[in-house]
């Protein structure tokens, strides 16, 4: 039955008001009625357009008509087939540029919530869902150094195809940049665990507080531990900070320390034993996902918060909803603005940002307009804690200790389509390879290099 | 988890723990350092390692209690586990080719100052150590030290045991003899801001190993930077070691004072919870 209905139905949620006073998820996730109507939104249009848009190319119609005939579980396996990690990318991938932005129905009216019924396709498998069944082993151990998405879709795909899997973790808590990075408002810590213990379900061993690099290096994974291929899903986590003066002041932070601290050491919480900065009037410099994270998570903590962005509203890079939920929760933004210096006290504390206006230019490398500085409009905003949130490189850790394996300039593993690196039987995918990037190309890195992987295993078997 | 060897008290606030992780005991070099937590709400800090034992599997770490999560530490004992020990994290003391150096070890940084005078014995050079504490009660490894030194000195602020006043006065003495390769400052910030200054006019390479608040150890928090020679590093993955004369001591100094409010009130929150169960703290 088709539901001639223009717009998505909403999505449940937190008031704003509420949620401000607390970490818990502010999408609440539709519920099985809700989900079959927005299910029959789609018209199953003959050139499917939204499966191009994906980057992992989920067979979108065929999953949202499962849902409309109410065979959720089915739902979920054909999402499966393409995604390894569905309750993640139902939450964070930005369907507006991927998926949902060919929608048909987008044309006039609103795109179908393809997000939302991938999510709800996830969660519902999870409440149900009866526990999966061990492979059979074939005795090949596979390592793969880094627990984020990149890491987990590897490890899930390559001990369904029967090999013995130990994931790495530098951490003390699985699941890279969705624990450490993403607040528990956005993706609940829940869902992560729940996908780390499918894999230990599976037969991966997950061994935290592991860095390699130094614990092990790459040679010595293969050497000494006798794993047969190694792959590296070593993320993007070195924060960028822009080199104006006072930024070494205290009250100033990298997103990534300001939100590892609250995300991953639950600074929020009473008990936790971990500070942060409770900064009164907070600015958050960039204009990304995790901008608005940290801009949202200083709200949480009580804060005034402004995020400055040197573009405009328009070019934000972050996913629509987090910029629309941040407005709700009261974040005020300044665009077109960019900070030349941070001003301290006498304690080297931060006091102000020294600003200027800018404007956009001509359209640069990305395809954005360039912004330029306006003349003479230098200003000051009072602020007693920065958070810069400007993009991150790759971790440059294994990059330094492996003999052999090259990289481009800023520090990127090079790895081919399939996560062939320089060296044999070494695979990389994920932000370590591409730089900052989404969940869902990580994610798409990690099962392609599983592929690979397995080939390459067998042709050496 | 991982489960405390041995405990020893070195003076009233320092502790000495050996942790087994035989990994980390096979791959430590001096100069680099765990992350620890003690338990599942605990902070990450990182503790310097102080020494290995292959053969036991034991790494050492040496500290002093100064907050919430150091008072935790020091309320376990042998047999008893921590919850995480990462590493062996930072680079290693860079000691290739040095013949004579200076050791200038202060307070609880004497622990780390240790390994690395044990490195530069095991590759041969002559080691000339200076440390320092505030007073006779806070004294540590003193025999440790004199028995890899070929000249050792010691100093006490308030004269009450070794030489009275700061390192710098053996110190200056020994460069006045001259012929040293490297100088190795390891302590209380302010004490390596005036070794460097100390040793500046001699123009012998002095390093100095910093200990900023961290969390992660990898890189990936930025947390940990250090402004060297007009360079922001992450000391990290790019430390723990820098150039002493080009280190902005100051900065970090004031860095290092963040959340000197939250480290009173834990402190004195574990004093209260430990008092309630009845262990004297």
């Amino acid at each position: 039955m088709y539901n001639g209905r223009m717009t998505k139905y909403p999505m449940p949620v937190q008031a704003p008001e509420e949620r401000v006073g607390n970490f818990s998820e502010v999408a609440l996730g539709y519920d099985e009625e809700t989900a079959k109507f927005e299910a029959e939104r789609c018209i199953h249009c003959k050139n499917r357009p939204c499966v191009g848009g994906c980057p992992v190319s989920v067979r979108i119609p065929d999953f949202i008509e499962k849902i409309s005939e109410g065979a959720f579980e089915e739902a979920y396996q054909i999402i499966s087939e393409s995604s390894a990690l569905p309750a993640v990318c139902g939450r964070v991938c930005p369907q507006e540029k991927q998926c949902e932005k060919f929608c048909v129905r987008g044309i006039k009216g609103e795109p179908v919530g393809i997000g939302r019924l991938e999510r709800f396709a996830a969660d519902h498998h999870y409440k149900h869902a009866p526990k999966a069944e061990r492979p059979v082993s074939n005795g090949r151990r596979v390592a793969v150094v880094g627990s984020g998405p990149a890491g987990l879709a590897c490890a899930g795909d390559l001990a369904r195809l029967g090999y013995d899997v130990t994931v790495f973790e530098a951490l003390h808590t699985a699941g890279g940049v969705l624990v450490y990075g993403i607040p528990e408002f956005r993706l609940p810590k829940r869902i992560v665990e729940r996908e780390v213990e499918h894999l230990v379900s599976l037969g991966v061993k997950v061994e935290t507080n592991s860095v390699i690099g130094r614990l092990y290096t790459v040679e010595e994974l293969r050497t000494e531990l006798g794993f047969e291929a190694v792959f590296l899903g070593t993320g993007a986590g070195l924060p960028r900070f822009m080199g104006i003066k006072g930024e070494n002041a205290k009250g100033v932070f990298s997103a990534n320390e300001y939100l590892t601290r609250v995300n991953l050491m639950k600074a929020y919480e009473e008990d936790s034993e971990t500070p942060v900065y409770r900064g009164k009037k907070v600015t958050v410099v960039g204009g990304g996902n995790v901008a608005m994270d940290a801009a949202r998570t200083a709200r949480r903590l009580g804060a005034d918060v402004t995020v400055i962005y040197r573009r405009g509203a328009e070019e934000l890079p972050a996913r629509r909803e987090e910029t629309e939920h941040a407005m709700e929760e009261g974040v005020k933004f300044k665009f077109l603005t960019n900070p030349v210096e941070i001003l301290t006290d006498s304690q080297n504390a931060a006091a102000a940002l020294r600003c200027v206006e800018m404007e956009l230019g001509a359209p640069d490398e990305s395809g954005r307009r360039r912004p330029c500085v306006k003349e003479g409009s230098e200003f000051t905003v009072e602020t007693d804690c920065v958070i810069m949130a400007l993009g991150t490189s790759p971790n440059p850790l294994i990059q330094k200790t492996t003999a052999g394996l090259e990289t481009r300039p800023h520090g990127e593993i090079l790895a081919d389509e399939n996560g062939k690196t320089s060296l044999e039987g070494v695979f990389a995918g994920g932000d370590a390879v591409t730089g900052s990037a989404t969940v869902i190309l990580a994610m798409g890195a990690g099962k392609a290099a599983a592929r690979s992987i397995d080939e390459y295993l067998r042709s050496k078997a | 988890m991982y489960r405390i060897l041995t405990r020893r008290k070195l003076n009233q606030n320092v502790t000495m723990i050996e942790v087994e992780a035989p990994r980390i005991a096979q791959k430590a070099l001096a100069g680099q350092f765990i992350i620890l937590r003690v338990d599942e709400r605990g902070e990450r800090i990182p503790l310097t390692i102080a020494g290995t034992d292959i053969g036991r599997g034991a790494v050492a770490v040496i500290f002093q209690v100064v907050g919430g999560t150091t008072m935790a530490l020091d309320q376990k004992g042998e047999g008893e586990f921590l919850s995480d020990f990462v590493g062996p994290l930072g680079n290693p003391t860079d000691v290739e080719g040095v013949k004579r150096a200076i050791v200038v070890g202060g307070g609880v940084g004497c622990a780390i100052a240790l390994p690395v005078a044990g490195r530069l014995k095991e590759i041969g050079a002559e080691v000339h150590t200076v440390i320092g504490f505030r007073s006779r009660e806070f004294v540590i490894l003193e025999e440790e030290f004199r028995a890899l030194s070929d000249k050792f000195s010691l100093t006490t602020d308030d004269g009450s045991y070794g030489e009275k006043g700061n390192v710098c006065i053996p110190l200056k003495r020994l460069l006045e003899e001259g012929g040293y390769d490297a100088v190795y400052t390891i302590g209380p910030l302010a004490m390596m801001k005036y070794t460097a200054l100390t040793t500046k006019p001699y123009n012998v390479r002095t390093v100095a190993s910093m200990d900023p608040i961290m969390i992660d150890g990898t890189g990936m928090c930025g947390c940990c930077r250090v402004t060297v020679d007009g360079v922001t590093k992450f000391a990290c993955v790019d430390g723990p070691d820098f150039d002493a004369q080009k280190i902005d001591f100051d900065e970090t100094m004031q860095r290092n004072r963040a959340y000197l409010g939250f480290e009173a009130t834990m402190r004195e929150k574990h004093c209260n919870l430990f008092k309630k169960e009845g262990t004297d703290v």
